[in-house]
């Protein structure tokens, strides 16, 4: 036994699993994407570029990788503008305090995405109690629209993915120098300017990081979007799902996810360059 | 540095009301006595938790997805051990390849796992088995297993290990004695995540669930699609009863910010 075979003996087995599990299944997705499909021949395997040029042409598919990098981008900035000042928050919080109400950031993120979503259906849905309330006390006459559209999937899936931003920026934070902070201000910096000069700069590169979870995780978001937004608003992996287990038609269902897979890869690994080569300092 | 002025503390309060509000009212409804959904204006009623035990697909859903999660986080924290030991200790080319491939699934969207599982599955024979759902499970979970015994082997002094090598020990004696202990707060927390994320994945499991083999966030999302009502308030809130109750004992046990802020560094 040399020595240079010793981490792969140690890796191995799980070496061994991912080859099998991941992925040779992946490549079989990739190549059931080539596969022909028909309403009575089922599944026939051969190369043909139809469902690709399906997804492509009809603008259907369009439409719904659009809105699903559109829900995606808008749930981004959303974590941002709330996930960024909370983390701020947070921090600068007595340890007691910060340590309860890490319990709020956290304690969320483990209890299932259905029961969390569920909960936004039970507000804002069309008998939701906050709909009705405000239309018992008169405040508006029909109930706000929520279920059923992108707001509504907005709003659930911001909830569901703002820990993971206020996380990574408070993990930012931590690693500054409070004295620098007080050093502008004793040298008469506002505290605005302290913001934008001193610590924004600073926790951009934990901001970015989140930001690329948030995204990828909200792009290929299931439950939140098939819940709230339903069969009628359709994202990308709901869209899948639908192919899968309802039309049955497995080549084009696994054309969609690939297309996904592929679309989420080429953002995350070109932001990760992005950010390593704009930042490559904050990191060393 | 500066303490949080009434602005801040707004924004805050605001922040966990955004936070809680959901997971509240869930809780609340599941307290009506009503036939259909409304806040429990006459009184608190526990009939929708009574409710519960006329569902056994419910309680069945929850015993498989306990069972689920114990079994595919203990496989999964078995394997991670020596890879995570592999990548910790050793330099050796492919370092870095080996490592992306083992965090991929925490980069490959779950519906697209779920699919490809779905379509090996049922090539090879296995879909809508148990074994098949576990082996699932494992692959999802080894990234947040790994990356907390990745956390705590670094930095292990190997020196004490090469101490007991010199007195005499076996390399399974060493390991059992010497390294375990050292990556032992590691190897808990890892397994406790892996199980925990095992225990709520939805999405990659509703496309291998079986009638069978189904687990209780998915036999949540099937039944929320055909309809919403106090009955599904009373199973998601004792859901969330059963995670507040778990993160205050992970809480008094650990510290929830070793176990997840910690959790990003490794």
């Amino acid at each position: 036994m040399s020595a240079a075979a010793a981490p792969w003996r140690l890796a191995a087995p799980a070496l061994a699993l991912f080859l099998g599990l991941v992925v040779a299944p992946l490549v079989m997705t990739v190549m059931l994407s080539f596969y022909d499909w028909g309403q009575y021949k089922g599944i026939v395997p051969t190369f043909t570029l139809k469902n690709w040029i399906e997804i492509f042409t009809d603008s259907y598919f369009l439409e719904v990788f659009l809105r699903t990098f559109r829900i995606a981008l808008i749930v981004t900035v959303a974590t941002i503008l709330i996930g960024v000042p909370e983390a701020y928050i947070l921090n600068r919080m007595s340890p007691a305090w910060r340590s309860a109400f890490l319990l709020v950031v956290i304690g969320p993120l483990l209890v299932s995405v259905v029961a969390r979503t569920l909960g936004w259906a039970l507000l804002f849905g069309s008998t939701g109690l906050v709909n009705q309330g405000l239309v018992k006390i008169g405040l508006i006459a029909e109930p706000l629209p929520f279920m059923f559209t992108e707001t509504g999937v907005v709003v659930a899936l911001t909830q569901v993915l703002v820990p993971f931003m206020v996380l990574a920026v408070w993990a930012a934070l931590q690693k500054l120098d409070p004295q620098v902070e007080n050093a502008a201000m004793s040298l008469g910096a506002s505290r605005p300017a302290v913001w934008r000069r001193v610590i924004l700069p600073q926790i951009v590169p934990g901001i970015l990081s989140g930001a690329v979870i948030v995204f990828s995780l909200a792009a290929s978001a299931f439950a939140s979007p098939a819940i709230i937004g339903g069969r009628r608003l359709k994202v990308a992996a709901t869209l899948a799902y639908d192919e899968f287990l309802n039309t049955l038609n497995w080549p084009l269902g696994a054309a969609v996810a690939v297309l996904l897979l592929l679309s989420l890869v080429a953002v995350v690994v070109g932001s990760n360059r992005l950010i390593e080569r704009r930042y490559a300092p904050v990191f060393q | 540095m500066k303490r949080n002025g009434p602005l801040s503390l707004l924004v805050h309060a605001a922040f966990v009301v955004f936070m809680l509000a959901p997971l509240l009212i869930v809780c609340v409804v599941a307290f009506t006595p009503e036939g259909f959904l409304s806040l429990p204006t006459r009184g608190p009623s526990l009939r929708w938790f009574r409710a519960i035990l006329d569902y056994p697909e419910f309680l069945r859903a929850f015993r498989d997805s306990l069972w689920l999660a114990a079994l595919s986080s203990t496989i999964a924290i078995a394997i991670a051990v020596p890879a995570a030991l592999a990548i910790a200790r050793h330099r050796f080319r492919g370092r870095d390849a080996l490592t992306t491939l083992f965090m991929s699934p925490l980069m490959v969207p779950h519906v697209v796992l779920g699919i490809a599982f779905l379509r090996f599955f049922t090539q090879i024979g296995v879909s809508g088995t148990f074994v098949g759902l576990i082996a699932s499970h494992v692959i999802v979970i080894f990234p947040f297993a790994l990356r907390l015994v990745l956390a705590s082997s670094f930095g292990i002094d190997q020196r004490i290990e090469h101490a007991a090598v010199s007195l005499g020990a076996e390399p399974a004696t060493v390991f059992r004695r010497v390294t375990l202990p050292l990556i032992l707060p590691g190897v808990v927390s890892g397994w406790l995540l892996a199980a925990i994320n095992s225990f709520d994945e939805v999405t990659m499991t509703v496309f291998i669930a079986s009638p069978s083999t189904i687990t209780l966030p998915v036999r949540m999302f099937l039944y929320i699609q055909d309809n919403i009502d106090p009955l599904i308030a009373a199973v998601s809130a004792c859901l969330i009863a059963l995670t507040a109750l778990l993160l205050f004992a992970l809480d008094r046990l650990f510290g929830l910010d070793r176990l997840f802020v910690g959790a990003g560094k490794g």
